[in-house]
């Protein structure tokens, strides 16, 4: 029983769920976590072998052991017993072997795009879409304002019919919130018809 | 400071048991005949009298992550931390825990 261990006295750490805000660099990722959650700078210290570098070209060379990497990290308290991280993926490309580690265990992503250059966040978008991490693409508007409609951005950037596009400004709370939503709704809906959420392959 | 140097030039952990959202709480009471933590692990193990995730641990800490995994990795071995891995989801089935992550976002 819960008396016999002293670990376990107190109430139980509320349960933890995570969602990557992902995009290329300066898409709005750090401006999203900043505007709807309680955001600390996060560094991580990784050792330059899992960048692919051979352990033999670090002999001799102790102090390039590692490199930092800085994230954007949010929390959101969502009830007692309900705690949601939000994590901004780094947007430069060297960075992204760290992706995959950010990846496990998430409920899903929202890529964010800059109208002005989509192209920075396609590689985000291929890399939910080969993992079949459910991912909604918001359209971070610059100075609020859309150009494009939502089947636009979809045609243009050749998304599966089923993918939610989202109009957004990444510095407003509500709107960040409702992207979020946006994001669970397509979760929830994917949930109830058994795990299709019109993508093809199924999450290991 | 060079990070590494509170991990003795570690810098990989011993184990994988922490991702980052693994909430870690300090035991309470702490073990008998312990010897008296280092400082960084004594400052670990204050932050983390009530349960806090690894992430948020790095962040109060101001040091990167992978350091501080491996400073967890020595206080879960001498028994003054337990471990909480975060609830594996499986998006087939946690329409429950979807369901209150919805629920909670709309009262923002």
């Amino acid at each position: 029983m819960a008396g016999s261990d002293p670990a376990i006295r107190e109430a139980p750490a509320p349960d933890s769920v995570k969602i990557l805000i992902a995009g290329g660099f300066g898409v709005g990722k750090t401006t999203m976590v900043g505007s709807v959650s309680e955001i600390a700078p996060l560094r991580t210290e990784e050792p330059l072998t899992s960048a692919g570098l051979g352990v033999d070209d670090l002999d001799g060379i102790p102090e390039k052991h590692a490199t930092t990497v800085a994230l954007d990290f949010g929390r959101i308290t969502l009830g007692r017993e309900l705690v949601l991280y939000l994590f901004g993926t780094p947007g430069q490309q060297r960075f992204w072997f760290m992706w995959n580690d950010l990846a496990i265990g998430a409920l899903g992503a929202v890529v964010l795009i800059d109208v002005r250059r989509p192209e920075s966040s396609f590689a985000a978008i291929d890399f939910f879409e080969r993992r079949d991490i459910p991912f909604v693409v918001g359209v971070n508007g610059f100075h609020g304002r859309h150009p494009y409609t939502p089947e636009e951005i979809r045609d243009s950037l050749a998304l599966p019919a089923g993918t939610p596009v989202l109009l957004c400004d990444a510095r407003d709370r509500a709107s960040c919130r409702d992207v979020l939503i946006g994001l669970v709704d397509e979760l929830i809906a994917g949930s109830a018809h058994g795990g299709g959420t019109g993508r093809p392959g199924r999450a290991g | 400071m060079r990070p590494f140097t509170l991990t003795g030039g570690r810098t990989r952990p011993s184990r994988a048991d922490f991702t980052l959202i693994t909430s870690v709480t300090a035991v309470d009471p702490q073990p008998e005949r312990a010897a008296r933590p280092q400082p960084e692990h004594a400052r670990i193990l204050r932050l983390c009298a009530k349960p806090v995730v690894v992430a948020e641990l790095a962040a109060q800490l101001d040091l990167p992550v992978s350091v501080v995994c491996i400073l967890l990795c020595d206080l879960l071995e001498a028994g003054r931390i337990t471990a909480r891995a975060p609830r594996p989801i499986s998006r087939t089935s946690d329409m429950d825990l979807l369901q209150k992550v919805r629920d909670g976002l709309g009262r923002l």
